[in-house]
């Protein structure tokens, strides 16, 4: 601020001069913000459903091709009409003749810092988990988020156990994160040496999620084979 | 500044260089702390960061250059505001364009340029009383050196953090990366190792122009 401007009381502003100055801005940097909003919309959408799909066919490495399905109020599952927001759906693969090789299922729960998105392979072959990919997490570098690079870690996901209860109402074994290296059946997750509470936290959200979706996925298999 | 560069409405290269180094943003100024030590934990976010806040600087130092008659002073820092809300908005939609992972990456800090001091400093001390020329040169240079500073956080504790530059693998398998380097407390270590390295450097330049003074006047 120059002196001569200390010195002397600046004049006193004029209303309008104000008010065209913040609604002028305001006006054209709403105008500017909604066309880049329109302009990259479409290509947003396009990248989030292209990362979707990516993470599908890597918990599904078996899978070619993927249909979304959603859960409605019967229980049944039926293919996705249009919009999926706020609907409960599950994204079933097939294989290059057509088979259903299983189902990729979106799970979050808790972890560490924050909540944390996953997206596992449901195997009705092996009749467990066969691939876990993290979508979301805001977990710590170098330690917590191991659960996204160990591969001590990631071998647990090679094939989880969630097998039913003979009356498919539960899962017989829930998923349980044990010590580091005390793995022994083939429902327990070894946990991280230093990511504790970040690997517990995807053993805890697999068990929440499978006890859910596993039941009712199996008493509802004809949903997918008929449809796909 | 000196009167007798602000004072001419002729861009200069100055403008320009003056962030480079001399008034460097981050090294110098010590300004805008929060994303330089929050997202320099790979060279790869670095860059991308202060591609990012570069932007922001220059189109609202263009904009509020060419604005700067029309806008009151009892309203200009709130127009500012505005102006570079407007332009983080505008590259949060363009860096999801491009790609989700490097958002996901930047997460908050996109968001967080609205109130990065640097940006707002500049609108306020240069670009509301010099030209559009002059306005464009400054906020290019700031934002050139502060990408720079970024950049050297970046590297360094990419390379002993995960033993890696820009996602390549530099070293042996055996190489023990230093967590601590990619955690909060490993970018106030870096940024002071640099701290040190630029304040030694402007000693030794001042130390040499004495003696180069002095020289002169015994010959």
């Amino acid at each position: 601020m120059s002196q001569a401007q200390q010195i002397a009381p600046p004049a006193p502003p004029r209303v309008w001069h104000m008010y065209r100055s913040m609604v002028g801005v305001g006006l054209l940097c709403g105008l500017l913000i909604v066309t880049v909003f329109q302009v990259t919309k479409p290509v947003i959408e396009r990248n989030k459903a292209e990362a979707l799909q990516r993470a599908i066919f890597q918990v599904l490495p078996e899978a070619r091709s993927s249909t979304t399905y959603r859960l409605n109020g019967d229980g049944r599952f039926e293919v996705l009409q249009g919009e999926g927001a706020g609907e409960q759906l599950v994204y079933a693969g097939y294989d290059e003749q057509e088979e259903l090789v299983g189902l990729a299922i979106e799970a979050q729960g808790m972890g560490y810092q924050d909540v944390i998105r996953v997206l596992y392979g449901y195997s009705f072959d092996e009749d467990g988990i066969v691939g876990i990919r993290v979508l979301e997490s805001k977990e710590t570098p170098g330690l917590g988020d191991k659960i996204e690079t160990d591969a001590d870690f990631l071998e647990n996901f090679v094939r989880l156990d969630v097998a039913l209860t003979d009356d498919l109402s539960a899962i017989l074994h829930p998923i349980e994160p044990v010590k580091p290296g005390e793995k022994e059946h083939p429902w327990q997750i070894d946990t991280i040496t230093g990511a504790t509470i970040s690997s517990k936290a995807i053993a805890n959200i697999l068990r929440d999620s499978s006890a859910y979706w596993v039941p009712r996925i199996r008493r509802n298999l004809d949903d997918f084979r008929t449809a796909g | 500044m000196p009167a007798s560069i602000a004072s001419k409405d002729k861009p200069t290269t100055d403008e320009f260089i003056k962030g480079l180094w001399r008034e460097n943003p981050v090294f110098v100024q010590v300004l805008g702390m929060c994303p330089v030590l929050a997202v320099s934990n790979t060279a790869r976010n670095a860059l991308a960061m202060g591609l990012a806040t570069m932007f922001v600087l220059l189109m609202s130092n263009i904009v509020i250059s060419s604005l700067r008659r029309f806008i009151p002073k009892q309203v200009r820092i709130a127009t500012y505001i505005l102006v570079i809300a407007t332009f983080v908005t505008v590259v949060d939609y363009v860096i999801q364009a491009i790609s989700l992972d490097l958002h996901k990456a930047l997460g908050a800090f996109i968001a967080l340029i609205v109130v990065n001091c640097l940006i707002l400093g500049r609108a306020e001390a240069f670009a509301s009383k010099n030209t559009v020329g002059r306005a464009i040169l400054d906020g290019l240079g700031m934002g050139v050196g502060f990408t720079f500073a970024l950049l050297c956080l970046g590297a360094v504790r990419e390379i002993l953090g995960n033993g890696a530059l820009f996602g390549f693998q530099l070293f042996h398998d055996e190489f023990q990366d230093w967590v601590v380097m990619i955690l909060p407390g490993g970018g106030f270590f870096t940024l002071a190792a640099w701290l040190l390295v630029f304040n030694w450097m402007k000693k030794r330049k001042e130390r040499l122009d004495k003696l180069g003074v002095a020289a002169r006047e015994v010959a």
